[in-house]
């Protein structure tokens, strides 16, 4: 069951398209992402997912209701955590929460989330002596305060240390648990790779795919490629046969195997029952990046 | 009503914690006032003032401080550094309604207004023997008047300025005019006729204050004057109001 449902979404600012034809549905529970370059159009399409913009053109729907009409009643089911907000210098993490959570008819327990979010300790911690991580937080935070249904984080971990980033990761993996469906905007391929379950990657305005993250990479790139150094001589027909198998060269000491599907496992089988071992057995895969790069033509920049 | 409460209580919170602007807004004019009051000379009555006394005579015009530090320099830096951070735009995303806090600074700012005019009136009375207002009534209509109208030039600022650093360099020439007319830069009988004039119509309309505050009733037109600038200052700003 999708709860939100995105056709043929267009939004312009003057001359410039922003959004040229963006379509996708997100269903109930999972980790959406929605990936792409600086200026591709992911933030314009989320902030008309949460009512913050009005498309020039198709339908957004969301949790049944339509982000314009019924945006009071969305504001109560919808957290929205956007880049570059932010909070008053001198204001106390407590308050902050305790403030957002007094707009909600059914909050979560302000003290509750601030334990959960790590930012126990910065309870009474003014706004501007919190460090990056911490802020994003406290931002995260904000937007859960109102128990939503759906939280759709913009940008969330962008500026933040590899390590801040990752107890972020997990931070979102535990309210996904808790059942809130949750829409990701990110340019960074790792957090696309470790936290969707389904991702859009959106280039000058468009879909250009739409998949698991795993489907989005053997789609556009389903070669993988085996090296190894084999223990005894061996016959490269005992893999060429092997219906998994496109290729077999050989770089110095070393085999190297395409191939597609269980290769993998058809390899190490056939050498197992002749008796070779594989020293050094390397799997190259290609990455999500690699499966950007061949559906836009160019690379993310970090 | 719970979040419009819970806003204003936040909102006074982070205020009280402003000390220097709180300062400036509500003790700057009776400090200026004490040091003032210092000098004998000051105390005297004089003829030029009508048989009052200087510090008498340049109380009201202290008042003006006040107005002009709250209306036109500290809520449209508040607001356009809210814009400017994307706090509004923050609350535009929840069931809370930006306008609220809006209000709220508005609650705020007059309250601080308020709590400088009583200061300043009870020290000078306590102080230095200057009579509270008069003509309470036709005070409490000049400072209300005049209070709103600043707050709604004050509230174009805001509205017009993409930043906070914008917003001041806008506020700067209208305090400057604000201060100048109200006769904190150079008392008022130092002024041409002409300009002492002028000084009635500009926000807040010092002339109303000065007469109510020496018992006379303020000039009608002096309070229709500024009745007209708070409604036309407050649509201009209710039109060109951005939240984000």
């Amino acid at each position: 069951m999708p709860v939100i449902e995105v056709s043929n979404l267009h939004k312009r600012y003057g001359e410039t398209v922003a959004v040229d034809d963006v379509s996708f549905d997100v269903a109930a529970g999972e980790i959406f992402g929605v990936l792409g370059p600086n200026g591709a159009g992911k933030t314009t399409t989320v902030e008309c997912v949460a009512g913050l913009r009005v498309p020039d053109g198709g339908e957004v729907s969301v949790l049944g209701l339509d982000p314009r009409r019924d945006a009071a009643r969305l504001r109560q089911l919808v957290g929205v955590q956007l880049q570059e907000s932010q909070l008053p210098d001198r204001l106390r993490v407590a308050e902050a929460l305790d403030l957002y959570a007094s707009f909600y008819r059914e909050p979560a327990d302000p003290a509750r989330l601030i334990d959960e979010l790590g930012l126990g300790a910065k309870r009474n911690t003014p706004y501007d002596k919190l460090s990056g991580g911490q802020k994003q937080r406290l931002s995260i935070a904000l937007a859960l305060v109102g128990n939503p249904k759906i939280a759709i984080l913009d940008e969330l971990t962008t500026g933040l240390d590899p390590q801040a980033r990752r107890d972020t990761w997990s931070l979102i993996e535990r309210v996904r648990d808790s059942g809130v469906t949750i829409v990701l905007v990110t340019h960074f391929m790792e957090e696309a790779e470790r936290l969707c379950d389904r991702l859009a990657v959106i280039d000058s305005g468009r879909v250009v795919a739409l998949d698991s993250p795993a489907g989005l990479v053997s789609a556009v790139a389903p070669e993988q490629r085996i090296r190894f150094r084999p223990s005894t001589p061996l016959d490269d027909r005992l893999l060429t046969e092997l219906p998994q198998v496109t290729a077999v060269t050989r770089s110095g000491a070393q085999v190297v195997v395409t191939g597609t599907g269980d290769v993998l496992h058809a390899v190490t089988s056939v050498l197992a029952r002749n008796q070779i071992i594989a020293a050094d057995l390397r799997l190259e895969q290609a990455t999500l990046d690699d499966a950007f790069v061949e559906l836009t033509g160019h690379r993310l920049t970090d | 009503m719970h979040a419009f409460g819970q806003i204003l209580k936040t909102e006074a919170k982070l205020h009280l914690r402003d000390i220097p602007t709180l300062l400036l807004t509500v003790a700057l004019p009776t400090l200026i006032l004490v040091v003032l009051g210092l000098i004998p000379a000051l105390r005297e009555p004089s003829p030029e003032f009508g048989e009052q006394s200087f510090v008498t005579y340049f109380t009201p015009s202290l008042l003006v401080v006040t107005l002009a530090m709250v209306g036109v320099n500290a809520l449209p830096t508040v607001l356009a550094t809210y814009r400017e951070r994307g706090i509004l735009r923050r609350l535009a995303t929840t069931p809370a309604s930006p306008l609220a806090l809006l209000v709220a600074q508005l609650v705020l700012a007059l309250a601080g207004i308020l709590a400088s005019a009583v200061l300043l009136a009870v020290v000078a009375r306590l102080a230095f023997g200057v009579p509270l207002p008069q003509h309470p009534l036709g005070f409490a209509a000049a400072l209300v008047l005049g209070t709103a109208a600043l707050l709604a030039l004050g509230l174009l600022v805001a509205a017009v300025a993409p930043t906070a650093k914008s917003a001041q360099a806008l506020a700067v020439p209208v305090f400057m005019v604000v201060m100048f007319f109200g006769g904190v830069y150079l008392p008022r009988f130092l002024l041409p006729d002409f300009l002492a004039e002028v000084g009635a119509y500009t926000p807040p309309g010092v002339q109303a204050l000065l007469d109510a505050w020496t018992g006379t009733a303020p000039h009608p037109l002096h309070l229709v004057i500024m009745a007209v600038i708070a409604v036309a200052a407050g649509a201009g700003a209710a039109r060109l109001f951005r939240w984000q």
